[in-house]
């Protein structure tokens, strides 16, 4: 549905966007995962066709944004991180406009009415933007973004600045959304896009440095899986039973809430999944477990790894190339 | 691009702009025509629009300010460059909103020669061949108000750069009478809107003034255009 190929822009000297490329599939959601500055703004700009690259092509449904822009533009619904909106017209005005400017082919009235129930603003629809909080412009750029019904959504950021009722109910909506849209949805918040999306994409320094499910991510740096376990028992014939068992790598412990109990946390190595040998050491030896679970690493452990650790980019990086350009 | 044009048509009317714009041409109109016309008698029109002319100096500038650089600051460029339009329509829809008003404007004031009618036989052909070409003029100057506004995104920058050189203008027709070098004369005449309006006040309808006038303001247009798409690429 989307292609992007070798896409760099350039600021100056500097490469907001370097050598990027990923395909998006019919009615995927994808997230858009960097840091403040990484250039997923740059990227959505480039897609939507607001700025140009300085290289590289981006294909929408076979056809080219340089080449047939306006057959792109109609199929992508952008909501830019500030919302464009006319703060003097009213809401039903502007989103009137909009279906105007884009040169709609729906029944007008009927068109704008269900967008304005999806998004929730048809009580609103009346008063003037400016004086609509955060939250309601928001919605009143995501119904902007609707107009005309694109089979693409580009969302930069959708829910910041609003309030967590509110984060909620957007990202309700964008899931809702999703189900019959291609959605690209960019975010520097992690449980976000853990809650939207299905596919994510992370972008450091203008670079892809990763691009899988989330659970591949996390397992591909990981590599080997860490166990946490609470263990009732002497502390050291308890960590001398499990430095036993085969694949266990190391052990550190400290003290656990429950009384007479410590916490282990037990790293294997790689290939090797040790609960089972686990339960029956420790129950040979009568140390009963009191709570057992396997520990991934967190988005955000991930997302630090792959931002702030070189090693460990450049690793992802190969893998993430390979992905990017099925 | 007509909904750009009626949005930006209706924004000089949500926003005090059109107001001010048509009741202070609209009132020194009613006094230069009262001073010039009325209380000497005369059916001269052509002093009413020189004086009205240095007044669009200033009015015009208020027109154009806001047409693109308030998109830049707003962000609504966005909106507009990433909807399935051209540069190019959008453009156009702005400044015929620009030229709507002016029109307007223009339109209100036919009264004048309506209440000469009545009261003698005022030079009629004369008097079109000023309005036609206050109008043309008019619209240059508004040409060159959208490109300053094309390159800001503060507006009052945009007001007063449009400001400065449309008295520029003005001055330069002045400069080049009292500089006494032909090729520097034939230079300046080129650039000098004002200089052609000349012409129409002396009743003349030369289309090559009208040429001249359209061409003028296409290629301020068209440089806009180029200024936006411009700022795409960099």
């Amino acid at each position: 549905m989307i292609e992007i190929k070798n896409l760099t822009k350039r600021y100056g000297r500097k490469k907001a966007v370097n050598d990027v490329s990923f395909t998006v599939q019919k009615g995927e959601i994808l997230g858009f995962l960097g840091p403040n500055g990484a250039g997923k703004t740059t990227t959505m700009n480039i897609l939507t066709g607001y700025i140009s690259s300085n290289e590289g092509t981006v294909t929408v449904d076979g056809f080219d944004i340089l080449k047939n822009p306006e057959e792109v533009k109609k199929r992508i619904g952008y909501l830019p991180e500030n919302p464009p909106l006319y703060l003097d017209m009213t809401v039903i005005d502007y989103l009137n406009f909009v279906y105007d400017l884009k040169n709609v082919k729906l029944i007008k009235k009927e068109h704008i009415n269900e967008i304005m129930d999806l998004v929730k603003i048809t009580d609103v629809s009346m008063r003037l933007i400016k004086n609509l909080s955060k939250g309601y412009k928001q919605r009143v750029g995501l119904a902007q973004a609707l107009i005309g019904d694109p089979e693409i959504l580009v969302l930069d950021e959708p829910t910041v600045g609003l309030d967590p009722k509110q984060i909620n109910e957007i990202r309700a909506l964008i899931k809702k959304l999703g189900k019959e849209r291609t959605i690209i949805l960019s975010s520097h918040i992690l449980p976000e896009v853990s809650a939207i999306c299905e596919r994510v994409i992370i972008i450091n320094k203008g670079k892809i440095i990763a691009s899988d499910t989330l659970e591949n991510i996390s397992k591909n740096i990981s590599g080997a899986t860490t166990i946490f376990a609470r263990i009732e028992g002497n502390l050291d014939e308890v960590t001398k039973a499990i430095s036993s068992i085969e694949g266990v790598d190391s052990v550190s412990s400290k003290q656990s809430v429950d009384e007479g109990a410590n916490d282990y946390t037990i790293s294997t190595v790689e290939g090797f999944d040790i609960r089972r040998p686990l339960f029956f050491a420790l129950s040979e030896k009568q140390f009963p477990i009191l709570l057992l679970s396997n520990q991934t690493l967190s988005l955000e452990d991930v997302f630090l790894q792959l931002t702030t650790v070189e090693k460990h980019t450049a690793k992802v990086e190969g893998e993430a190339n390979n992905d990017s350009h099925i | 691009m007509t909904a750009i044009f009626k949005r930006e048509f209706k924004a000089y009317f949500t926003s005090p702009t059109g107001y001010i714009f048509l009741g202070f041409s609209l009132l020194l109109a009613g006094w230069f025509f009262a001073a010039g016309n009325l209380s000497t008698s005369s059916a001269e029109m052509s002093s009413f629009f020189s004086s009205l002319g240095i007044i669009f100096i200033f009015l015009v500038p208020m027109l154009t300010m806001r047409l693109i650089a308030e998109d830049k600051r707003n962000k609504t460029d966005q909106l507009l460059l990433t909807s399935p339009v051209t540069i190019t329509k959008i453009v156009l829809g702005k400044f015929f909103s620009a030229i709507s008003l002016f029109g307007i404007s223009l339109l209100i004031m036919c009264v004048y020669p309506c209440i000469m009618l009545i009261y003698g036989q005022p030079p009629l052909g004369n008097i079109v061949a000023l309005y036609i070409g206050f109008f043309l003029l008019g619209t240059s100057l508004l040409s060159i108000g959208l490109f300053i506004s094309a390159l800001t995104e503060s507006q009052i920058t945009s007001a007063i750069v449009s400001f400065g050189v449309m008295l520029l203008l003005w001055l330069a027709d002045w400069v080049s009478t009292t500089l006494g070098n032909p090729i520097a004369t034939t230079i300046i005449g080129w650039v000098s809107v004002l200089k052609r309006f000349e012409e129409f006040t002396m009743g003349i309808l030369n289309l090559s003034s009208i040429v001249y006038y359209i061409t003028f303001s296409a290629i301020f247009v068209f440089l806009t255009i180029q200024v936006i798409e411009k700022k795409r690429w960099s």
